[in-house]
């Protein structure tokens, strides 16, 4: 059984135009994701590549329950994501670009509240808390310090520490270093080792870090205006679009390049 | 462990850490929620002293009697206020923390996420109005021989669960309208209170509002917590109290939760339940 399977799955959006009709304001449809599929077996690690708002973060919150599609189907270990969401939520779990924390708790505090959602007793987290906190390298005398007054960096490790206490079967990665400074970086990308060659766990990483997903992915996949354009390993990649750099593949197959999104994320600051 | 009490238990857990978390918050917020004590301490003074007010401007009335009357209608008021903004913070708070999707993707059923929140709020809007009542009765004479402070508090819990099943339907706001919907709990505050009689007797009301009076839960809590505390009745002269209470908690509760998870639907449809809306 594969750990994800996912069959010509569509989410569409309502967004205001900005126009009117009448007195109502007139809404556009925007497909995010369309007609998608592919699979994961379990234990791989799968990269999505993309732009901003090319549909990442929809896949990964959909997979999170945390949005109703519009068409197909997903299925995690078997379950129906959008029918059996009390069993896929006991599977699953996240770390995203931002950390989000209750910033006046300290870590072990905002640990502590994830845990019980999981059905974690205090006296299951008194020692387990701490141990995963040293895991991912968290310093113990910063245990009780409120979350506001912790970097990036250290605020993104309590983040991995959250998704690995509730012991996740699938672990959803979107864009989990974005932001963070080159050591912090590594130390993230080396911990995301670490939890699949220990906890076996599936990954799928929703990255525009190219160089993160070759580093870490079995198979990579371009997602591109909603559509799967690919998904197969990096040297397959750069095989099927003649490239050498996977930079290369990702122009050849969209169109576009990473630098471009980059100068409309510039113009639009 | 058999498949029905695991998920009990596991329940019970998530419960538990609903109404911890809040603890943890209340630490971290305390001199805050001193702050906003103290405001409603002086609110609540500037509705209590019209008692003393009238008489010195030569009205003939009961003083005693129209201070704890108004002293009653102004600490409910404020549970009811507290009641509402702790379930509104169900959504709002964790949107703002950007906190909502790892909550709502985890696996504990939203009604009892939802009672971990209305048993936090109860516990704290009770020792909150109990300290605002003393606090306040201390700058007036009044006479509390009489009251019956356990019947008064009884009634206030019965209520509570019907306040509950409504702050489940406000709590539901802040996922429809970001930006707006938390004041929109201040609004079913308000409307609430005033068909209620508290300051007044529903009595002086138009019809129409005396009508809609009927089915508000706090025109019950109002009268027998002043029954309670003023003329010291007993619990069991409170029938005509406690049944309407009971009957329409029964009926606001399960609501509640359906408004909620109608407007948790729409959210996820919309993809409302990001940060950034």
């Amino acid at each position: 059984m594969p750990a994800v399977e996912v069959h010509n799955l569509r989410k569409e959006f309502r967004r205001s135009d900005g126009k009117r009709s009448g007195l109502r304001r007139r809404r556009e449809r925007v497909e995010a994701l369309r007609g998608i599929s592919f699979e994961i077996a379990r234990g791989e690690c799968v990269a999505i590549l993309g732009q901003n708002g090319s549909g990442k973060s929809t896949l990964v919150r959909l997979l999170s329950t945390l949005l109703l599609h519009d068409g197909g189907n997903a299925t995690i270990f078997g379950h129906d994501v959008f029918k059996e969401t009390r069993a896929v939520r006991r599977l699953v779990n996240r770390v995203s670009v931002e950390a989000s924390f209750f910033k006046k708790m300290s870590s072990t505090e905002n640990l502590s509240y994830a845990a019980r959602f999981y059905g974690m007793t205090p006296n299951e987290t008194r020692d387990e808390i701490p141990r995963i906190l040293e895991k991912v390298g968290f310093p113990p005398d910063r245990r009780g310090e409120a979350m506001e007054g912790l970097s990036r960096g250290m605020q993104q490790k309590v983040a991995l520490a959250r998704a690995l206490l509730t012991q996740p079967i699938l672990l959803l990665l979107d864009e989990p270093t974005t932001g963070l400074d080159p050591r912090s970086k590594l130390e993230v990308q080396d911990f995301i080792r670490e939890i699949r060659q220990i906890h076996d766990a599936t990954i799928l990483l929703c990255t525009h870090d190219l160089d993160e997903a070759e580093a870490l992915a079995d198979r990579v996949g371009i997602l591109d205006d909603g559509n799967l354009l690919s998904l197969e390993p990096v040297a397959d990649l750069k095989r099927r679009y003649n490239a050498e750099t996977l930079e290369e593949a990702f122009f050849a197959a969209t169109g576009k390049a990473f630098e471009d999104e980059k100068r409309e994320e510039d113009e639009e600051k | 462990m058999p498949g029905a009490a695991a998920v009990l238990r596991h329940e019970l857990i998530g419960l538990a850490g609903v109404f911890e978390r809040n603890v943890y918050l209340v630490k971290r917020y305390i001199w805050w929620d001193v702050a906003f004590f103290l405001w409603t301490v002086a609110n609540t003074l500037t509705i209590v002293f019209i008692a003393k007010g009238i008489e010195a401007t030569g009205g003939q009335i009961d003083v005693d009697r129209v201070t704890t009357t108004l002293l009653v209608g102004a600490v409910v008021w404020a549970y009811l206020g507290i009641i509402f903004e702790i379930l509104t913070e169900t959504v709002a708070w964790e949107r703002w923390e950007g906190t909502i999707e790892y909550t709502f993707m985890a696996p504990l059923s939203r009604p009892i996420h939802l009672f971990g929140m209305g048993a936090f709020a109860i516990v704290y809007g009770v020792i909150r109005a109990v300290l605002l009542f003393g606090v306040v009765a201390l700058f007036f004479d009044l006479d509390l021989s009489h009251a019956n402070f356990a019947a008064a508090l009884i009634v206030l819990l019965v209520a509570s669960i019907s306040f509950i099943g409504i702050g489940m339907m406000t709590a539901v706001l802040p996922l429809i309208s970001p930006e707006k919907g938390t004041q929109l709990g201040f609004i079913a505050q308000g409307l609430l209170l005033v068909v209620s009689g508290v300051y007044y007797p529903v009595e002086v009301l138009p019809q129409w509002m005396q009508w809609i009076s009927v089915i508000s839960p706090a025109t019950y809590a109002l009268d027998g917590m002043r029954d309670a505390i003023i003329d010291g009745a007993g619990i069991t002269a409170m029938g005509d109290e406690l049944w309407p209470l009971v009957v329409i908690g029964i009926v606001s509760v399960p609501l509640g939760l359906e408004v909620f998870r109608r407007g948790e639907r729409y959210a996820k449809r919309h993809g409302k339940l990001k940060r950034s809306g």
